[in-house]
């Protein structure tokens, strides 16, 4: 098993040069139809106009191209096996290739929204099944048998009433010469050999050895590294530029001001860090300073709004709230958070007069070319994109901000160049995750049923915080979901499950509320409402009731919910992206604060590709969102991020983890995605959990700033419960 | 600029630069060992862990100046064929999500078992929350370094 970055383009030229043999094209873009075709030595051209590639040399080695950016969700480990299964090719015989960007032969070369693998299932298991179908074609001609008298495995052909067998590679020239057929039929799942098995990334060896992989670690001679000075503040810009002592830093080649950057350009990454700290760079006000207590007071003000915009409705929710016997109201509030993957911004862009060449981490290389050749008013058939591996993601790098300064620096120094972000530059640097209020009014009648719902969600910068069509709607007959939005200098984008991040934290703790009012255990509570949602829907139901009740009862049960002494449980459970996950939190009381101490998971993310990667994301998810609740936070003065770095801002570390189980539903749908799904439901179930053990009732997060962690009064962004 | 001749891997290499040169650089940017990573430059991540005489060091804080005949190992160095039981271990768990912060976490752990051979649980612990990993691979991370020492 290896792995290779290249251009798709430059891979195919050697490949068929060298090795000869099967070179399959599937249309990406209508595998229905799959008007396959079929390349070999003297047919390369003939790849032109289709879509993904795997290519079966003589030798038996089968090389598959995986589209996608590989950010840590295993994509170029869990595309090949899904190629492969439907091939039934020998694993060990696999080489992955990282392709490059190419509009012409895949689509959406993206890496978010976890929508890879549900975009690609059908498409990649017709790429397998098509060309293992001709494969059996050729080895039935030659041995003049009939086809369905062959079977297939680990890379060979085989005629078992005579004990015939033959290889791939073997077969690779021969299968070449054949039609491709169409509509060749999948697997029956119950025979699959490598999907939902744990198999493991393709790239551990290299990381394991530090190979350059990412892409800090290009290196192209002659290149110049370079650093962007940045306003320090959002709201303001350049003013002057004083860099006669940066420039006289030996070792520095440029120093260049363009938009409101000054650019650092040298030989040598510390030349370049001690040149920035000699610029001396005047500021001044270019649109609002705001600090955070601005936003405590701001987000006061538009929780009252008359200008709200309306999200859904349903019933009357006035009439609801006036006969109500019981009204339940609370408030929750997040604080602006950076993605901060481990792999700070960069990229290397060399603009020439013939075009423009981008290297780096991107999780939309599509994007980030159009964006340059906006830019640069270069056609886009001019400018190549590689994707490097990706430290990290998180939403960060599907932006195109940092490739745009790389190649807007290029054009002006007219030389290649590497821009590289400090850890201080990509914390300070924008596109956060925004920081969102909501407000949730619940009316229950004499039984304790919820007849009337509220949410009012305001952000900055937040687009529409809430997720309207959600659950509980559907399940509450008077309905009202609506926003306000402040907009601001300070720049946000999508973070790890945009939006749900917090408000699964927020929503789930709520319905815990209600549940509470109401006097019903919170998993009851919640499966009384499913059942409602579909017994008797208000409005549209966009969320599958079966797979949410699938995931909230395996995990009760994993969890033993409602039986254990002496442990505070909380349950969360969530629908996003396309997948469904449940989660229960054990916490205890250890010297008067609470500990997490246990999470369960039950997803259901339809079929599950490989069970190490699926195990990963879905442990991954929940560190990444029990940390988040906990300890993250980006606070702002006059416009001024105060956190720059890992020492005063807080990421969760090994000895803060809780033991973690996961539990997959098997029901036979097809992949639905599991990237972001497991990060929503923890803070719930966590802030739940908490609750049940102490008492107390977490409103905002980070949980870290609450009396009940450092013994200090809750500070403005608390909320007593005014109901 | 100062020549400074290091001992890195097994190998002398020649130098030349400032001597407040942090030691992440002159690997990254003067000697092509880019297994070593930059993830916050002041000490607070661990990505950038080298072995100094055995010991697990942040190089983006440790100046090429302080570093005189002791004796570096990089990621690049840990074993010869990329076979050390930690890198092993972490095949077999398998660990890496984005795989950026590993180098960084393999080389704690192998200064930890280096010191300690069968470590705790609260010893890996404490040793390896100097390592963020932002993927959140915690879990593994620890399986692994558990599964090499009781191989070693
Ligand atoms: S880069 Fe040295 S500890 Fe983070
Ligand atoms: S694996 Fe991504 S930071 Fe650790």
């Amino acid at each position: 098993m290896s792995t290779v970055n290249k251009s798709r383009r430059a891979f195919l030229r050697t490949s068929l040069l060298t090795t000869g043999g099967l070179m399959l094209g599937v249309n990406w873009l209508s595998a229905e139809a799959a008007p396959a075709i079929i390349g070999n030595a003297s047919g390369a051209a003939s790849g032109l106009g289709f879509n993904s590639f795997l290519s079966i040399a003589t030798d038996g080695t089968i090389t598959i191209f995986s589209p996608n950016p590989e950010l840590g969700q295993n994509i170029l480990t869990s595309f090949p096996m899904i190629v492969a299964e439907e091939l039934d090719a020998d694993w060990k015989k696999v080489k992955v290739v990282q392709a490059a960007l190419d509009t012409k032969a895949f689509d959406r070369q993206v890496t978010g929204g976890s929508g890879a693998v549900p975009h690609s299932w059908k498409l990649l298991r017709n790429a397998g099944a098509t060309a293992r179908h001709m494969l059996v074609q050729a080895a039935a001609q030659k041995w003049g048998v009939a086809v369905d008298e062959c079977t297939t495995g680990e890379g060979f052909v085989v005629h078992s009433k005579t004990g015939r067998k033959l290889g791939y590679g073997e077969l690779a020239e021969d299968a070449a010469k054949l039609p491709v057929p169409k509509d060749v039929p999948l697997k029956d799942r119950k025979d699959f050999k490598l999907i939902g098995k744990a198999v493991k990334n393709v790239a551990n060896k290299d990381i394991t050895t530090g190979k350059p992989l990412f892409g800090l670690d290009f290196h192209r001679d002659g290149m110049v590294l370079a650093m962007l000075q940045r306003p320090p503040a959002f709201g303001t810009k350049i003013k002057s530029v004083d860099d006669a002592a940066a420039k006289a830093v030996p070792g520095i080649t440029h120093v260049v001001r363009f938009g409101n950057n000054v650019a650092v350009v040298g030989k040598s990454t510390w030349a370049i860090i001690k040149a920035r700290r000699l610029l001396n760079v005047a500021y001044e006000k270019d649109g609002a300073l705001e600090s955070s207590e601005d936003h405590d007071r701001l987000f006061k003000t538009l929780l009252d709004s008359d200008k709200a915009t309306v999200r859904r409705k349903d019933g009357d929710v006035a009439t609801a709230f006036s006969t109500a016997a019981k009204v339940v109201r609370a408030e929750y509030q997040c604080p602006f958070i950076a993605h901060s993957p481990m792999e700070p911004m960069n990229f290397f862009a060399h603009v020439r007069e013939d075009g423009v060449e981008l290297v780096g981490p991107t999780q939309t290389p599509g994007a980030a070319r159009t964006a340059v050749s906006k830019l640069l008013n270069v056609p886009e058939e001019k400018i190549t994109v590689e994707m490097t591996r990706l430290g990290g993601g998180f939403g960060r790098r599907l932006k195109t901000d940092y490739v745009t300064e790389a190649a807007e620096l290029s054009s002006i120094i007219k030389a290649p160049v590497k821009l590289i972000w400090s850890r201080e530059d990509d914390m300070t640097g924008g596109s956060y995750r925004p920081a969102v209020r909501y407000r949730f009014e619940a009316a229950l009648d004499a039984s304790g049923n919820m007849i009337g719902y509220k949410l009012r969600g305001v952000g900055i910068n937040s687009g529409n915080p809430t997720r309207e069509d959600n659950f509980p709607s559907g399940a509450v007959p008077h309905l009202l979901i609506d926003s306000v939005e402040h907009a601001s200098p300070i720049t946000t984008g999508a973070w790890r499950a945009p939006i749900t991040n917090f408000l699964a934290f927020a929503e789930q703790s709520f319905l815990d509320e209600v549940a509470q009012a109401a006097k019903k255990d919170p998993i009851v509570f919640r499966l009384e409402l499913l059942e409602k949602a579909k017994t008797a829907p208000v409005g549209a139901i966009k969320y599958d009731i079966d797979r949410m009740i699938g995931v909230t009862k395996l995990v009760a049960e994993k969890s033993a919910w409602g039986t254990k002494k002496g442990v505070g449980q909380g349950f969360s459970v969530y629908f996003s992206h396309r997948s469904y996950v449940a989660q229960v939190a054990d916490v205890v009381m250890q010297n008067g604060k609470p500990v997490v101490k246990k999470i369960y998971a039950a997803s259901d993310c339809g079929q599950v590709v490989n069970l190490s990667g699926a195990r990963q994301q879905v442990m991954g998810g929940i560190v990444d969102g029990l940390g988040h609740a906990m300890y993250s936070k980006l606070t702002f003065k006059d416009g001024a991020p105060q956190e720059n770095n890992f020492g005063s801002y807080r990421l969760i570390r090994m000895t803060e983890i809780p033991e973690i189980e996961t539990y997959f539903v098997d029901n036979g749908i097809d992949p639905t995605g599991l990237g972001e799904p497991a990060l929503p439901p923890t803070g719930g179930a966590v802030g739940n959990a908490i609750f049940k053990a102490s008492g107390q009732r977490l409103r905002s997060q980070p949980f870290v700033d609450d009396a009940i962690f450092n013994g200090k009064p809750a500070g403005v962004n608390k909320t007593a419960r005014p109901a | 600029m100062p020549l400074y001749k290091l001992q890195i891997n097994g190998q002398t290499h020649e130098v030349d630069v400032d001597a407040d040169t942090p030691l992440l650089w002159v690997l990254r940017d003067n000697l092509n060992l880019v297994g070593t990573k930059y993830g916050c430059g002041v000490a607070q991540c661990g990505a950038c862990t080298v072995h100094f005489n055995g010991s697990a060091t942040r190089s983006c804080v440790l100046p090429v100046s302080a570093i005189g005949n002791s004796k570096i190992t990089t990621i690049e160095g840990l074993s010869v064929n990329g076979d050390h039981p930690l890198q092993q271990a972490w095949d077999e768990v398998d660990v890496a999500q984005c795989g950026y912060c590993q180098a960084g976490q393999i080389m704690s752990a192998a200064a930890l078992l280096q010191q300690k051979p069968k470590p705790t649980m609260e010893e890996i612990d404490r040793t390896m929350q100097g390592n963020i990993c932002r993927c959140g691979a915690y879990h593994r991370i620890r399986e692994a370094i558990k599964l090499a020492s009781t191989k070693a």
